[in-house]
């Protein structure tokens, strides 16, 4: 058994236990802890297939920020898992139903599925990168390959996409925010021009008189 | 000696994984043990100045001049009884301070010390870092729930998000840098900054110097150090996130805080400072030139001094200010850097061919 393939089995062996005990552990935060080890496996299973740099944004956007997130909800969320639990038995019939429904949708899907041959593989893809095995040596990088494809073919749909997470971002901002009267706010630029005689005066006061 | 180096340092692909493991393993080794050593002495080092500026003497009793302070600490760590709360999440809380501890010491694998001494000369190498440095904040919040009391998670809460917020403005920071050099290898980022013979003048810090400003005051946010100390301020917040932890698994917090605030002042040197290359060019210096690691030391432990010296100099800041500071000046600021080194790099093709001659 090569490297590889021992480290293939343990991404691989990791990432669906972990699935496994996002959706059965007990503890909402351990789920969440699972979550996490399954992106870090699948993004081991990238490194593995040559595909390093979705690997690396798999861990920076998944784990370094959107698991945070999450993990900031789950812990401060005050639920009574136990009373949660209650009840659960009703929502078996349409979830066995939903199940089911995906079961034979993947069934279809894998019916009319044609796997490519690797020749066709090559065709379809315009650059082949250095990390797969139909590429030559001067073939660019992983990142180069994707930058390739990305800025000149797909560029209108990744506008489009940036387009979207603009106007996500913007609605979410404009749904939260709301003025306040009354905060007390810091001025630094108000604070750093202060001169020495607008705040400070010096009084002579006569012994036992006060001001 | 000879055979023993081209051993470590081949770890050939096509002999079986046994001789690609082997040298492999022993690198890693051979680098973490010189970077915890080098750590303790580090320690003493920091504590040191901080004493000069205060005029005090520092650590001085065990050892010469007390070099073995750090040691004398680390021992008294070990040796102390590890409480766990009663309350606490036992496995949980046991796994925080390991995660801190081993995410600190794997970021160094794609950190080129020196001409090819490298652990690993990965393609994605600054990215690799960045993912490493974001999962950093993972042994804080898990530290802070599983202690099971207030102040820990409000504090792991705290640091958590100060370290969010400064993740940003690093990484708009490092794609500066990449847009210039045009490689994510760090290996790559380095030799663009030795084109035309080398010499300081060539490094980053000189095109990018409001981006290096930024870069280092986020690397003291980003490490919990002084004056953006929020996480563990002693005097007033209860050392946040690492209330409940005592002996070993305090001290495993500590030096992965303390490997951190290396591997910052590592990538300083890599990003701006040209990393193993002489600040004069080739040929000039003529004994130090042949010690390979001996640059890329020099200028970390000056990054490191400037941290120290920081620590002792500048108060601490508010949250609120902390906040500002982070979101509404360095976002901002390293953001509209992005499109000014990109837009420049477009507009004038013979800047771009300047910048990224090391490709020839």
């Amino acid at each position: 058994m090569t490297l590889a393939a021992f480290a293939f089995w343990v991404f691989a062996v990791s990432a669906v236990a972990s699935g496994l005990m996002v959706i059965s552990s007990r503890n909402p935060v351990h789920s969440v802890l699972f979550l996490i080890l399954t992106f870090i496996s699948a993004a081991g299973l990238f490194v593995l297939m040559g595909a390093e740099y979705l690997a690396m944004l798999l861990v920076v956007v998944y784990v370094g920020a959107v698991a945070v997130l999450f993990l900031f909800v789950v812990m401060m969320l005050d639920v009574d898992f136990v009373e949660m639990k209650q009840g659960f038995l009703q929502y078996l019939p349409i979830g066995v139903a939903i199940a089911g429904l995906v079961v034979v949708e993947l069934i279809l899907a894998f019916a009319a599925w044609q796997m490519p041959s690797d020749s066709e593989f090559a065709a379809a893809s315009k650059i082949a990168t250095r990390g797969s095995p139909l590429a030559g040596p001067d073939a660019p990088n992983n990142i180069e390959g994707l930058g390739l494809i990305l800025f000149t073919d797909y560029v209108h749909y990744f506008q489009i996409a940036g387009m979207v997470l603009l106007i996500a971002m913007i609605g979410a901002i404009v749904l939260t925010f709301r003025t306040r009267e009354g905060v007390k706010k810091q001025d630094p630029a108000a604070q750093v021009a202060r001169r020495r005689d607008a705040s400070v005066e010096l009084k002579k006061v006569k012994s036992g008189q006060g001001i | 000696m000879e055979q023993i180096w081209t051993f470590l340092t081949a770890r050939p692909t096509d002999q079986g994984w046994l001789w690609w493991l082997i040298p492999t393993t022993l690198q890693a080794l051979a680098l973490i043990v010189a970077l915890l050593v080098a750590q303790a002495f580090l320690m003493y080092f920091d504590r040191k100045v901080w004493a000069a500026v205060q005029m005090r003497k520092g650590p001085n009793v065990v050892g010469p001049f007390g070099l073995l302070q750090s040691f004398a600490d680390l021992f008294k760590f070990v040796f102390k009884e590890i409480v766990i709360p009663a309350g606490a999440n036992k496995a949980m809380f046991l796994l925080a301070p390991i995660i801190t501890f081993v995410l600190a010491l794997v970021g160094w694998a794609v950190i080129p010390v020196g001409p090819g001494m490298v652990g690993a000369d990965i393609n994605v190498g600054i990215l690799y870092l960045l993912a490493v440095s974001s999962l950093g904040v993972y042994g804080i919040i898990l530290g802070g729930w599983a202690s099971n009391s207030k102040y820990s998670f409000l504090g792991s809460l705290r640091s958590a998000a100060q370290m969010i917020s400064y993740e940003v403005s690093i990484g708009f920071v490092i794609i500066t840098v990449l847009l210039l050099v045009g490689s994510l290898n760090l290996t790559d980022i380095v030799n663009s900054q030795a084109r035309a013979g080398g010499g300081f003048w060539n490094w980053n810090f000189l095109p990018l110097f409001p981006m290096f400003v930024v870069f280092f005051i986020s690397a003291l946010a980003e490490t919990n150090r002084p004056p953006f100390d929020l996480p563990e301020a002693e005097s007033e917040l209860v050392a946040g996130y690492q209330v409940e932890y005592s002996a070993t698994l305090f001290l495993m917090f500590m030096i992965g805080e303390l490997a951190n605030i290396v591997l910052m002042c590592a990538m300083l040197t890599l990003l701006f400072f040209g990393g193993w290359h002489s600040p004069l060019p080739e040929g000039w210096v003529p004994f130090l030139d042949q010690i390979p690691v001996f640059w890329f030391m020099l200028k970390t432990f000056l990054f490191f001094f400037m941290f120290a010296m920081v620590k002792a100099i500048v108060p601490r800041y508010r949250y609120d200010q902390l906040m500002r500071i982070g979101w509404k000046i360095f976002l901002p600021l390293s953001l509209f850097w992005v499109v000014l080194v990109s837009g420049g790099m477009l507009a004038f093709p013979d800047l771009a061919a300047y910048f990224q001659s090391w490709r020839s």
